[in-house]
């Protein structure tokens, strides 16, 4: 059995503002995959595929899910926000400014999905507590930082926030 | 964070000493950056691999005609189909490319076959389809079987790896406080989030092929593919994918052979990228440890003889675990002196998963026994943590127990001194939020249960490769009608060594653009990307590169401007004649030049130990000390590492930012050891190859780092500096365990302490 004939989906996923059609998908296929392999968006990445590491998180109807567990073909009618959506004709977010300022990207695997769950902390909360930040991103899993300058990180975007 | 001293007096952006912005990290933060995973090529196939569901069996078949019949697969390989050596491995070739009919499986994951299709279920589904008859063996899992000879040898090659002693002093020395203790430690994984994955491209003339691949040493794999291919080396080019993480995973083969045998069979691009589960069994570990020590101490607390006896499980193949012992070994004595050693140490095969290179690389195992040793011996002198350690602490000049004269920069005693003077956290707060108790907003603690403790753990780590290897570094340095471009194989794996040669580069030349060629295998050997060793050895690399380039450039502006050659110099962003005192541009002196020159950096060659241990193995040594506050529920087991505090001896501080990121980074992989971190392997199979049940540090464990940077410029070091990577992650093990033995009054011999090593 071929690819075609696992299943010729053909459905739309609404991804950063444009509409994009899916088609010959096998309709298994995560969201995450769907991104990434067929869609030509590989910024939200895949490392652990069960939700445990948020690599791969998306804000979708502005909540952020885990986009290796959703069925692609389930994501549609939702509005898909990923990292490649961040920012005006491709400059930085205050966000990704900090994440380079403060030094809280290594390797940067985890990076895309740190972004897009910050960006979504501070959008629903915008003054954490230093508690709720590491809680909020504590589906987030960084092997390189030990989180200290992602944690700087995000108190440099809120204190520059609410100074402004 | 503070330093001992001012870091830099340029203040140029983008040089030496400052937080110099990453190359990469526009392209990180937007998710564009290419990762291996990212690869894709026009007309691709995904390839993957069958692996053995048993730890040690006999292949009888291997039937791949129902695979094949599939709709959508392209090719099965198998050992038949590997034209070169058969066999590959870092320091001994006894790993097979794939187990072949007739031979053995040796460990649980042990790849048998691989296939290319057309999409990733398809691979899967052909997978299933290969039918493999075993006949079941009785795996070794027991190392100690291997030490005492009873297990039935598993491998041609025999069943130890490496089997060696230290032998040095008066061995009829008697203490008048003898302390001893056997520890263990468990078996750890890198667990780096970029998963394995490469990408092989068919020549179009079908004799070579180019491989992108995440991978720490671009060039020994190269080694290793052309050998097993049977292809020249320069017929096979290796290009750096990027890399998500590395910690030592990286540095054994895993795809790279698969892949290619892929695509030269298909004669089309495939990419095997690996899942997590698959990841847990395609890379080697940290070598789960048993060890065995004895202290003998003075009166005063003055060490006067150590006996040990070690034992490393290497698993199946061998990988670097020689290395790993040697490290382990030489490493027993701590950051202290000792004139009086007995140890033996043994690496051995067994049917358990290969372990090989992480982070810290066999001082970690050692480090572990010997800081529990040191509380074992505070408490029996009645002396203090911090005051048993004093006593002994090493310094510059002193013999090891190699007989080595310990000949870098060994700021022991500031270490411990500079960690014990940074403030202790607030008590806990009766009423404090429940993400900062043990258990956190899981299963809660009891606050009336919880108990504080405090440990330390100090260290020694050692830099570069060991015995004899000269792991030299290759950089090319070209000055183009003003524009400089760098080029190395040095494996950026997430540390940031691209970020650092454009700093050498724009102080040594005086630019401030800095372009970057690909990573890859078009000049020579970097070396590997570990054993703190890149921005000593790759730096030295790139530094003598750009020296040169300038000397070229002095003479040709010597020449033009009419400037004294012997008394040009680099300020800023000019070139300076210190006599007439004129100033020229360099982008105005390097105006239509064409400079370009490649230099190699070896380290001073080091020496084999002879039978008694005894040599020069080591080329460099850094030093750093942890201490540890933990909160423990007593009843529940739950611990909370609260603060650690850290003094480390990292040289000159060339990115003070990268210096933190190394230090808070390594700290959480020492904490992952301590308290949550083990691959639970059972009968030889791994019983937890997922991030559901393999735990890591979230956001939430990660404990408030305090750190000083004792800043000492390190002579022997082409910029000053010491590797920073591995010692953060070494003794801060051991400090929590000892932190947690403060709380309970356990004596908690083994890492990952568990809930119920603390509450049964
Ligand atoms: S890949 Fe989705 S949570 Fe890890
Ligand atoms: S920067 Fe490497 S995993 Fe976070």
């Amino acid at each position: 059995m071929s690819a075609q004939e696992l299943g010729n989906e053909i459905y739309t996923l609404r991804v950063n503002g444009q509409s994009h059609p899916v088609q010959d998908a096998w309709i298994g296929e995560s969201l995450l995959y769907v991104l990434r392999e067929r869609l030509g968006l590989p910024g939200a990445k895949g490392a652990c595929e069960q939700g445990e590491c948020g690599s791969c998180t998306v804000v979708m109807d502005s909540q952020a899910v885990c986009s290796c567990l959703v069925m692609a073909a389930a994501a549609v009618d939702t509005e898909i926000l990923t990292v490649e959506g961040l920012g005006e004709n491709g400059s930085l977010t205050d966000i990704q400014q900090a994440f380079l300022a403060a030094g809280g990207v290594q390797c940067g695997f985890c990076t895309p999905g740190f972004i897009v769950a910050v960006h979504h902390l501070l959008d629903s909360n915008p003054e954490p507590s230093e508690d709720q930040i590491r809680e909020s991103l504590s589906g987030n899993i960084c092997r390189c930082t030990g989180y200290g300058r992602i944690l700087e990180a995000v108190k440099i975007v809120i204190s520059k926030r609410d100074a402004s | 964070m503070t330093t001992t001293h001012p870091t830099n007096t340029s203040t140029r952006a983008g040089t030496l000493g400052t937080n110099a912005y990453r190359p990469d990290g526009v392209a990180k933060v937007q998710g564009g950056f290419a990762f291996s995973s990212d690869m894709w090529s026009e007309n691709m196939l995904w390839g993957a691999t069958l692996r053995s569901p048993h730890p040690y069996a006999k292949i009888i078949s291997i039937d791949d005609s129902a695979a094949l019949a599939i709709d959508g697969v392209e090719c099965v390989v198998t050992a038949q189909d590997v034209p070169g050596n058969p066999y590959y491995g870092l320091i001994m070739s006894d790993q097979p490319v794939f187990a072949a009919i007739g031979d053995t499986v040796r460990y649980c994951g042990e790849p048998i076959a691989a296939v290319a299709a057309d999409h990733p279920e398809t691979c899967k589904r052909a997978l299933a389809a290969i039918k493999v008859v075993y006949e079941i063996l009785t795996p070794v899992t027991n190392p100690q079987d291997c030490v005492s000879g009873i297990a039935p040898q598993i491998h041609p090659q025999g069943n130890v790896y490496r089997h060696q002693r230290i032998i040095t002093g008066d061995q009829s020395i008697v203490g008048d406080v003898i302390v001893e203790g056997t520890y263990e430690i468990g078996m750890q994984d890198q667990a780096f989030l970029g998963l394995e994955s490469a990408l092989a491209i068919p020549d179009s003339g079908g004799e070579g092929l180019e491989l992108y691949v995440a991978t720490q040493w671009l060039h020994e794999d190269r080694k290793q593919i052309a050998a097993c291919l049977n292809i020249p080396e320069d017929k096979i080019r290796l290009v750096l994918g990027g890399v998500g993480g590395a910690f030592g995973a990286r540095e054994d083969i895993s795809l790279q052979v698969h892949t290619c045998l892929l695509a030269l069979k298909s004669g089309r691009p495939v990419r095997i990228s690996y899942g997590r589960e698959e990841s847990f069994y395609g890379h080697v570990h940290r070598h789960p440890a048993t060890i065995w020590m004895r202290h003998h101490a003075d009166r005063n607390g003055k060490i006067l003889k150590i006996e040990s006896t070690m034992l490393f499980d290497g698993g199946a193949y061998c990988s670097t675990s020689p290395a790993v012992l040697i490290n382990a070994i030489t490493h027993t004595q701590g950051p202290y002196k000792c004139d009086t050693a007995s140890v033996e140490g043994w690496a051995v095969r067994t049917n358990n998963p290969p372990c090989g290179a992480m982070r810290g690389f066999g001082v970690v195992q050692a480090c572990f026994a010997h800081e529990s040793q040191m509380e074992k011996l505070s408490v029996a002198l009645g002396l203090s943590p911090v005051e048993i350690r004093l006593r002994n602490v090493m310094e510059t000049g002193d013999r090891l127990i190699t007989g080595q004269i310990m000949d870098s920069v060994a700021p022991v005693e500031q270490c411990i001194r500079e960690t014990d003077a940074i403030a202790m956290p607030e008590p806990l707060l009766p009423n404090a939020d429940i993400r900062q108790i043990p258990g956190g907003t899981g299963l809660t603690a009891q606050p009336g249960n919880i108990v504080r403790g405090v440990g330390w753990g100090v260290s020694m780590k050692n830099l570069m490769y060991s015995e004899g290897f000269d792991d030299y570094s290759t950089a090319r340095c070209r000055m183009t009608d003003g524009v400089v471009s760098l080029k190395f194989a040095t494996s950026e794996v997430g540390q940031g060594f691209t970020m650092l040669a454009q700093q050498i580069a724009r102080t040594i030349l005086g630019v401030n653009e800095v372009l970057l060629d690909t990573i890859d295998t078009q000049v020579g050997s970097a070396g590997s990307t570990s054993a703190s060793r890149q921005t000593w050895m790759s730096g030295g690399a790139v530094k003598a590169a750009c020296e040169k380039v300038l000397e070229d450039l002095f003479d040709h502006a010597a020449l033009t401007f009419e400037l004294s050659r012997d008394h040009v110099r680099i300020e800023e962003t000019d070139i300076v004649d210190i006599l007439s005192g004129r100033r020229i541009a360099v982008s105005e002196a390097s105006k239509g030049v064409n400079l370009d020159r490649t230099e190699e950096y070896h380290h001073p060659p080091t020496e084999d130990l002879d039978e008694n241990g005894q040599g020069n193995c080591h080329v460099a040594f850094a030093f750093v000390a942890h201490r540890a506050v933990v909160d423990v529920d007593v009843e529940l087991g739950l611990v909370k590492v609260v603060q650690i505090a850290t003094a480390q001896d990292v040289g000159r501080i060339l990115n003070p930012i990268s210096v933190q990121g190394q230090v808070e980074g390594g700290i959480a992989q020492g904490l992952g050891l301590a308290v949550m971190e083990e691959i639970i392997v059972k009968d030889g199979k791994v019983r937890n190859p997922s991030f559901t049940d393999y735990l890591l540090p979230t956001f939430l464990d990660a404990p408030l780092v305090e750190m000083v940077l004792i800043e000492e410029f390190e002579p022997k070091s082409p910029l000053g500096a010491k590797g920073v990577g591995e010692p953060p992650c070494i003794s801060v093990t051991p400090a929590i365990a000892n932190a947690i033995r403060n709380a309970t009054g356990r004596e908690l011999p083994r890492v990952p302490i568990r809930p119920y090593d603390i509450c049964l």
